[in-house]
């Protein structure tokens, strides 16, 4: 059904077809819309999920965690410093092995006290043992949200999944949604390691030096499993409900000489910004990257490579362009902009594709400065 | 791409008229989007809301800097807002007014949105609703078609005067 909604109202209406049995949040703005719109559908009755509203993030995440081990679908949403409040939870429920499904509103961090879009937050919990998908329509953050839980708890997988969407640009804006009735594409879920009171069993006890490497090696095990997983739902997603996605969204990419890669919204306002160049002679392309976790292997070879980060790694560089000259040996242009809601348009973009300086970093915005 | 911006203040429903025009356009088959500009707002304050309605999915997410047509819901918001601010050469201006307004170079346009309101007796909280009539003014004006506005207001709204006083703002407003 065709109908008008918000990103955050999209990630509610996704949670609502997969009826997680434990929704565990704390609002944080601009995510609030979703857990207000997820405790509507729990208390109106649509929603049979137990719905517990915690005091504190970290909270949250040690209430899906708790509900999760007894084998059942659990649901939470943050956003910035809800997230890092929560880290120490994010880094036991990946090593737990919980099919966790979370979604974060990427929002950048305090000081100065900010809530506009920004990746960091999420960028910050890059090392956890978390999948992590960005998203850049109200439609893809629906769609995003079916299909995340479908990956997590998928055997071969059996890790927590975040859902990524720039905060008010995407929670906030209103496009067109189509929901679709999810019907078996995500089965019930088995846990293997489900806690049982009729067989009991330790979890979480001392591990020494001589095992703990080994269930490290199993989470990265378990990642590297995943790609085939997640192209594998995908695939079956487009099947069945006529949408693709895929680790990238390519546009313009196979004949262009200079490619942008982006997260997000502006991953998208770059496709405008190619049609912009393309007009002038420049043969650009746009590379969305969707999955951070796990990093896909980029087709990059033999194109310059202009590299917008919406965070920042402090004494290093763009956390993007820092992953992606780590993989290539193509020339990068590493563009920070777009940080705590900063305003970038598809000129802006095309701009940084025209002034390119290969191999140099280029804050937008900060004078003579890098 | 047909590019609105909405000045209004803080509670007069700006961001609800976006919705609902964005609504409607995507009833006609469209592609639409509707964004607040989300900065400190409080009741009261002039805020800004856009909507983008075309025939292709809408990839910009910036802000409209070069609109083609203006939405002032509060003539007020006039005093402390260059609303005219980017405004394309010959644009249309929709100024929620009983009097007409002219802006020189540009299609101005008025309509008593606020008299309608309080005709219906459509009022919250003290506040006469701007946002279903206005759609039916921008349905005269060709931007959405009757038909796909009517719908999007009872989606939204179950109160029938809601209709009522968007067929009556179609009817005042100038073509």
């Amino acid at each position: 059904m065709k109908k008008i909604s918000t990103g955050n109202k999209a990630v509610a209406e996704a949670v609502k077809q997969i009826v997680p049995a434990v929704v565990a949040a704390y609002p944080i703005t601009p995510q609030t819309e979703i857990v207000e719109q997820i405790a509507e559908f729990v208390s109106s009755g649509e929603l049979k999920s137990r719905y517990i509203a915690v005091e504190s993030e970290h909270s949250a995440m040690a209430a899906c965690i708790g509900a999760s081990i007894t084998g059942v679908r659990t649901f939470t949403a943050t956003s910035s410093h809800g997230l890092l409040y929560m880290h120490e939870m994010t880094n036991w429920a990946a090593g737990a092995r919980l099919p966790i499904v979370m979604a974060n509103v990427n929002r950048s961090l305090g000081p100065g006290w900010n809530i506009w879009a920004e990746h960091t937050d999420a960028l910050q919990e890059r090392d956890t043992g978390w999948l992590q998908v960005y998203v850049s329509t109200v439609q893809e953050a629906y769609d995003a949200t079916i299909m995340a839980f479908r990956i997590a708890e998928h055997n071969d997988v059996l890790l927590p999944v975040m859902v990524n969407l720039d905060g008010f640009l995407l929670s906030h804006i209103m496009q067109p949604l189509d929901t679709v009735d999810v019907g078996d594409f995500v089965p019930p879920i088995q846990l293997p390691h489900a806690i049982d009171v009729k067989n009991p069993t330790g979890y979480g006890g001392l591990t020494g030096p001589d095992q703990q490497f080994k269930f490290r090696w199993d989470i990265e095990r378990s990642i590297r499993d995943s790609v085939k997983v997640i192209e594998a739902t995908e695939k079956e997603f487009a099947k069945r409900f006529g949408r693709k996605y895929g680790f990238t969204e390519d546009y313009q990419c196979a004949d262009a000489d200079v490619i942008i890669v982006a997260m997000g919204t502006l991953g998208k306002e770059a496709e405008v910004a190619v049609d912009l160049l393309r007009k002038e002679g420049i043969k650009a392309g746009s590379m969305r990257l969707r999955w951070l976790r796990p990093f896909p292997k980029l087709d990059l070879k033999g194109k310059q490579v202009v590299v917008i980060d919406r965070d920042y790694s402090f004494g290093r560089g763009g956390i993007l362009a820092t992953e992606i000259m780590a993989q290539t040996k193509e020339d990068v242009f590493s563009v920070i902009a777009g940080l705590g809601g900063q305003e970038v348009t598809y000129e802006d973009v095309a701009g940084f594709v025209r002034k390119r300086r290969m191999g140099e970093e280029f804050w937008f915005g900060v004078n003579n400065n890098v | 791409m047909f590019e609105i911006r909405i000045h209004s203040r803080g509670g007069q429903g700006g961001v609800t008229a976006a919705r609902l025009l964005a609504l409607a356009a995507i009833h006609d088959g469209k592609y639409a989007t509707a964004a607040p500009f989300y900065g400190a707002e409080r009741r009261g304050a002039p805020i800004v809301s856009f909507v983008r309605i075309d025939d292709r999915p809408i990839r910009i997410y910036s802000q409209i800097k070069k609109p083609d047509m203006v939405i002032v819901l509060d003539a007020s918001v006039m005093d402390v807002v260059d609303v005219l601010q980017g405004l394309k050469t010959g644009g249309r201006v929709l100024v929620n007014s009983a009097h007409p307004r002219e802006f020189k170079g540009f299609t101005s346009g008025h309509v008593d949105l606020t008299g309608i309101a309080l005709k219906e007796n459509l009022v919250v909280a003290g506040s006469p609703i701007l946002n279903t009539p206005v759609i039916g003014a921008l349905a005269k004006q060709g931007i959405v078609s009757v038909d796909s506005a009517k719908k999007a207001i009872r989606e939204m709204f179950s109160d029938e005067r809601n209709v009522k006083a968007a067929e009556t703002a179609y009817e005042e407003m100038s073509a």
